[in-house]
């Protein structure tokens, strides 16, 4: 039998705020963190985090995953000691593009002032797993270590392989989550160019309206642990990750399957995995991404696992307020979907007015309003899908 | 054009650079080891590439490795310009 895996800590930088709560708080009260068309993470300040040399050593998406892993480590109650031998303890930060910012700017340096001037510390910053590296060395973990590259699903890849790690007994826990920080004008162009971001600035997932998604950045990390070991050491648990589904569409480089069948078949996974059937489900944090294609496609998949169950569930998405935060998305939106279930409510997909023909799910519009979960566990399906054909889900409970 | 490579001139430019690197300017010294200021192998990279673009004087890894101290650092710039 597999073992059972807890959450311990989260810490989240989003567009809402620094903080797990502000960007549960924030959201459940309606509040946007998205203004002029992106969603920035306007309140954060590495400098109050982090020593100067912290700050120079580490790309924007690096300083998120630092910040948001000292959080989640101070609420798991590790700030002083780790509870386990350190080469028990894994770090896994997923990004999608790591440190862009790096990037674009060395090459700037390069083609302006020539080869001599490119700073030696492009490559370690702009390195996908370099927010890995850097949480592992923060906090001395010394077990296994690497960042999933999987585009808008590598947060929750994430999270899912840290579970498996600790399932598998190769970890007793595992700081994982995703960051991002992607906000550079080469992106902007690039996405842009794609025909994904959105005209209007507005992102309003499963809306009649929505043309396309609206950039954000920012980071979440958790604390998993194995359950009987955290037990053990009279952790607070928090919730835990009850099954993770992870397929590939193998259709095509940026759009999804147009009947969402490999999303679909993650879910089913996930439950499966979970041993729970689509009725035990009282929540759905969907990937909603606002364009055209993901949000009908997702609202299909929905439709095709969760069967005659899947109107009565509330669905809503977390970048109805914060816009898309690409590799962070899934382990922001487990976040959130965490925090929800803990507190009974249905956070709302901000903006949701128009329905469109076959749209026709409870996406929780407008405002937040108490889960009603009838005597069921609080159990939640948190979706992330990237490009390149990635799908991930957690099947997530709250303790 | 490069600056004239004069001791004074050196120890400028590093204990310049230094606090850049997070090194606090109280503690900086000739005395004073890179260790002792956290100053590792990539900020020393940086310097490097300060001390050449002002200087013209290139340090190669191996000449990075043997210096401890700021003052070592400063010598060996002087020394590579003779």
């Amino acid at each position: 039998m597999k073992r059972e895996v807890v959450i311990t800590g989260l810490g989240a930088v989003t567009p809402l705020g620094v903080g797990a709560r502000t960007l549960h708080e924030r959201w459940i009260a309606g509040a946007s963190g998205i203004e002029d068309g992106e969603g920035v993470c306007t309140e954060f300040d590495p400098t109050d985090f982090l020593s100067v040399k912290e700050v120079r050593r580490a790309d924007r998406f690096t300083q998120f995953a630092l910040v948001a892993s000292d959080e989640a480590l101070a609420e798991a109650g590790w700030a002083d000691e780790l509870p386990y031998e350190a080469s028990r303890i894994g770090s896994i930060i997923g990004t999608g593009i790591g440190g862009i910012g790096t990037l674009t700017h060395n090459h700037q340096v390069l083609l302006e002032e020539g080869p001599k001037k490119v700073s030696p510390l492009s490559i370690p910053l702009m390195m996908g797993n370099a927010g890995s590296g850097a949480v592992a060395m923060r906090h001395k973990l010394k077990g296994p270590s690497f960042a999933p590259l999987s585009a808008c699903a590598a947060g929750a890849h994430a999270i899912g392989e840290a579970v498996g790690l600790i399932e598998s007994g190769r970890a007793d826990a595992v700081v994982a989550g995703g960051s991002e920080a992607s906000l550079v004008p080469l992106a902007r162009a690039a996405f842009a160019a794609l025909d994904a971001l959105s005209d209007s600035g507005i992102s309003r997932p499963f809306d009649a309206r929505r043309d396309g998604f609206v950039m954000g950045e920012g980071a979440a990390v958790l604390v998993i642990e194995d359950a009987e070991k955290a037990r053990e050491r009279g952790a607070n648990v928090l919730g835990y990750v009850r099954g993770y589904g992870a397929t590939t569409d193998a259709y095509h480089l940026t759009a999804p399957d147009k009947e969402g069948a490999g999303a679909a078949e993650a879910m089913r996974i996930a439950l499966a995995d979970a041993n729970l059937e689509p009725a035990d489900v009282v929540y759905i944090n969907a990937h909603g991404t606002s364009t055209p294609l993901n949000d009908r496609a997702e609202t299909k998949a929905l439709k095709t696992v969760l069967g005659d169950v899947a109107h009565m569930i509330p669905v809503s998405s977390t970048k109805s307020a914060i816009g898309h935060l690409l590799g962070a998305a899934g382990a922001v939106e487990t976040t959130a979907t965490i925090l929800a279930l803990r507190d009974r409510i249905a956070p709302p997909t901000l903006g949701y007015e128009e329905e469109e023909e076959g749209l026709d799910l409870d996406y929780v519009p407008g405002k937040a309003r108490p889960l009603e979960i009838d005597g069921k566990r609080p159990i939640a399906l948190s979706n992330a899908f990237g490009f390149g054909g990635h799908n991930a889900v957690l099947c997530l409970e709250a303790a | 054009m490069a600056t004239a490579v004069t001791p004074e001139a050196v120890e400028k430019v590093v204990y310049d650079a230094l606090p850049q690197f997070g090194a606090d300017p109280s503690d900086i010294s000739r005395e004073a080891t890179f260790e002792d200021l956290d100053v590792d192998s990539l900020d020393l990279a940086e310097l490097s590439q300060i001390i050449e673009d002002e200087f013209g004087v290139q340090l190669k890894g191996d000449d990075v490795g043997q210096i401890k101290t700021v003052g070592d650092a400063i010598d060996l710039v002087v020394k590579r310009a003779e």
